[in-house]
């Protein structure tokens, strides 16, 4: 497995690498060999990861602002309910949360026959801070995993399914 | 150390891992959605307790030292939760996971496509999400039945366990052309779905030819697939005539399974029959017929 790179997103299919433009400094790597059924073409499973990781990015500043709207780039379903919900909760007691991703390692495990769903797993590292308009100001570093479904839509792939995995 | 301490030791040692907890904040490792549970603190006086994560946010004001109890309608989504015991003085974390139920409660069934030719290998595929009553996504391994059914055939039925909350299938369409049900059950739940099975390209095609006046009538025997499924009414025939290095071409719709047209007559023509990608007899037309 190719190291991690920092500052850049490396993604490793099969034995080709390829990189895109990094927009945050964030550790990311990428392993696609074992997903099935369907092929994945290498531009597709670099969408899928761009999407995703700029999902982390939306989430992050939908939490923050506690502005449900701002997930409507990134999720649809039952992901964007639920993170709207736990953004209405957040209003309701006088929070925000900040989700800073520090590291993923995804491993696309599942694209479906008809090509309208792929999942992966991501063992993100990340840091939660809660604050409020008072004092509180408090962090914890996270390591968890996470389960992503994603669905195509007119111009990107959205998350549908976001899910931590009890470790 | 006695054998007493040395049980309590252990017990102690196989107890620990269950908690997530620090040295003022005990609570179970994982929750499952919709249960109860409770969070232990230590010290004394005021402080609030946070629950916070992409699946919810809670707040309780708590008397540190004692429990703070969770119901069983308070935290029903999956997921990764942080939690923040803030007092005048300090703040203590701890994390816990709460985790889909077991049964499952709705299946996310995608059967595509929903209409296809029989006799298809592979032609069908069945995926199915595994959610329990929260629409959680059940993440533990569950046994998902996907069955193909109709009234002319036997059904095909095959058990896949999920991986990571799906399972997937893939499977030949019937030979026989006409409605089938597709079902996924995993637990007391099914989902259904039904798929067009329509027949296949023409098999087989044949024409008989007669002369008429200055006109030679042409008309395919009924045209049927592979697996004797009528073709439908509207599929084009196309007849080519073929006579002194010219083509005359006639496009056909069937009608009632049958194309029929007449073509002028000529001595020596070469007269052939397609639908689709099915080429069917030729009629060498002779100077005495």
């Amino acid at each position: 497995m190719t190291p991690i790179l920092k500052k850049t997103f490396l993604f490793v299919f099969g034995l080709s690498l390829f990189a895109v433009p990094a927009f945050a400094q964030v550790n990311v790597r990428v392993e696609s060999s074992s997903v099935g059924p369907r092929d994945l073409e290498a531009q597709t499973g670099s969408s899928v990861v761009r999407d995703y990781l700029e999902a982390w990015q939306g989430m992050s500043r939908a939490m923050q602002g506690n502005q449900p709207s701002l997930l409507d780039a990134d999720f649809v379903g039952v992901a964007k309910e639920k993170l709207a919900n736990a953004i209405l909760q957040q209003r309701q007691i006088g929070v925000q949360t900040l989700y800073k991703d520090e590291s993923h390692d995804i491993k696309l495990v599942f694209y479906s026959p008809e090509g309208l769903s792929i999942q992966l797993v991501d063992d993100v590292a990340y840091e939660v801070t809660i604050t409020d308009s008072q004092k509180l100001a408090a962090t914890q570093h996270v390591r968890a995993r996470y389960v992503a479904v994603l669905s195509p839509t007119e111009s990107r792939w959205k998350v549908r399914i976001l899910q931590a995995e009890a470790q | 150390m006695n054998r007493c301490s040395a049980i309590l030791l252990g017990l102690a040692v196989a107890v620990a891992p269950l908690m997530a907890q620090t040295s003022a904040v005990q609570i179970p490792k994982t929750v499952s959605a919709g249960s109860s549970f409770s969070i232990g603190t230590t010290g004394s006086g005021d402080a609030t307790l946070y629950i916070v994560g992409p699946g919810g946010a809670f707040e309780r004001k708590v008397q540190l030292g004692n429990q703070v109890e969770f119901g069983p309608s308070d935290i029903t989504t999956a997921g990764h939760y942080s939690v923040f015991v803030v007092s005048s003085s300090s703040t203590e974390s701890a994390q816990f996971d709460v985790v889909a139920s077991s049964a499952p409660a709705s299946i996310s069934f995608l059967a595509k496509p929903s209409r296809l030719p029989v006799s298809l290998h592979n032609g069908i595929s069945g995926v199915a999400y595994v959610f329990d009553i929260y629409r959680n996504l059940i993440l533990q391994p569950t046994p998902v039945t996907f069955q193909l059914s109709s009234a002319e055939h036997t059904p095909q039925s095959r058990t896949e366990t999920t991986r990571d909350g799906v399972a997937w299938i893939k499977l030949d369409s019937p030979a026989s052309a006409g409605s089938t049900q597709f079902d996924a059950t995993a637990g007391d739940v099914i989902a259904k779905r039904v798929i067009e099975d329509v027949p296949g390209e023409a098999c087989n095609l044949k024409m008989s030819a007669h002369g008429s006046g200055q006109r030679i009538v042409l008309q395919t025997e009924p045209v049927r697939d592979c697996s004797g499924n009528a073709v439908p009414d509207g599929t084009v025939v196309t007849f080519t005539e073929t006579y002194n290095g010219e083509e005359t071409t006639a496009d056909v719709p069937l009608k009632r399974g049958i194309a029929t047209t007449d073509m002028p007559l000529h001595a020596g023509a070469v007269i052939s029959v397609a639908a689709g990608v099915a080429t069917g007899n030729e009629v060498r037309w002779g100077a005495g017929q």
